[in-house]
C-alpha cells in the first residue's frame, strides 16, 4: 500500500468541503502525496465566478440544536484549507472530465487551485493502492 | 525523545509560531511552514491554545522524521517544542 491519500469530492457544500480541505491539508503536512477528485457538485463550487458566494450546508445542518455552530461554520473560508495544503505539500487537484461536459463548465472557468481536467482512469492510477475517501 | 519539564523551559526556540486561536489544522499547518524555515537541529515553538495541537504535533513528527520534544502549559494555551531533523 502506497502513502498517497486520494479524495473524492462529490458534495459541494461549505462544511463537506472544509471538512476534505482539513483532511488533505494534514495529509499534506504528513509529508503524504494527496490527490483531488472534482466531482458534481464539488466541482461546481470550485467556479471561479462564484466560489465566494454561500455554498450552503449538509442537511444535518437543519437541525434546530445546530444553529449556532452553523453560523460558525459558515464563516470558515474551506478554500483556505485547500490553498494552505498546495502550499505545504504535494496536492493536485483534478476536475473530472465527465462532471464538467454533465454540468457544461469549461475547465478554464475554475479557481486556479484546479491543476487540470482528467478521466476517472487517470486519477486512479494516480491513487494506485493508497487510501480512497468519498465526501 | 521527550524533554522534562525543566529542560523545555531552558530552551531558546529558533523559531517562535504564535498560532493562538487558530482551529485544526491550523497550528499544524503553521508548524509544517515554520520547522523549514530554522536549520537542521534547531528548535521551533508553536503557541496554540487547542488543546489537541500538542498530540497532533507529535503524531506529526513521529510521522514526518522530527523529534517531538513536548509541551509547556502557559496561561491559555500550549508551548509545543519540536527539533528539526531533516
Amino acid at each position: 500500500m502506497n502513502d498517497s491519500l486520494s479524495l473524492v469530492l462529490f458534495s459541494g457544500t461549505a462544511d463537506k468541503l472544509h471538512a476534505a480541505g482539513t483532511i488533505a491539508a494534514g495529509a499534506a503536512a504528513m509529508g503524504r502525496p494527496v490527490n483531488v477528485l472534482l466531482m458534481y457538485w464539488a466541482l461546481d463550487a470550485f467556479r471561479a465566478d462564484r466560489i465566494e458566494n454561500d455554498h450552503g450546508l449538509a442537511y444535518d445542518a437543519a437541525r434546530p440544536r445546530f444553529h449556532e455552530p452553523v453560523e460558525r461554520i459558515k464563516s470558515i473560508p474551506w478554500l483556505e484549507t485547500f490553498r494552505q495544503a498546495k502550499e505545504i505539500g504535494e496536492v493536485s487537484i483534478l476536475a473530472c472530465s465527465g462532471s464538467l461536459d454533465v454540468l457544461g463548465i469549461d475547465v478554464t472557468t475554475l479557481d486556479p487551485l484546479v491543476d487540470s481536467s482528467g478521466g476517472i482512469a487517470s486519477f486512479l492510477m494516480a491513487a494506485e493502492d493508497g487510501q480512497l475517501l468519498f465526501i | 525523545m521527550t524533554a522534562t519539564l525543566v529542560e523545555l523551559e531552558a530552551i531558546t526556540a529558533a523559531r517562535v509560531v504564535d498560532a493562538r486561536g487558530a482551529a485544526c489544522p491550523g497550528p499544524l499547518l503553521e508548524a509544517k511552514k515554520a520547522i523549514g524555515t530554522v536549520p537542521l537541529g534547531s528548535v521551533i515553538e508553536v503557541w496554540s491554545t487547542d488543546p489537541i495541537t500538542k498530540t497532533d504535533i507529535g503524531a506529526w513528527s513521529a510521522k514526518v522524521g522530527h523529534d517531538f520534544l513536548g509541551a509547556l502549559a502557559a496561561e491559555g494555551y500550549d508551548r509545543v517544542f519540536v527539533v528539526r531533523r531533516k
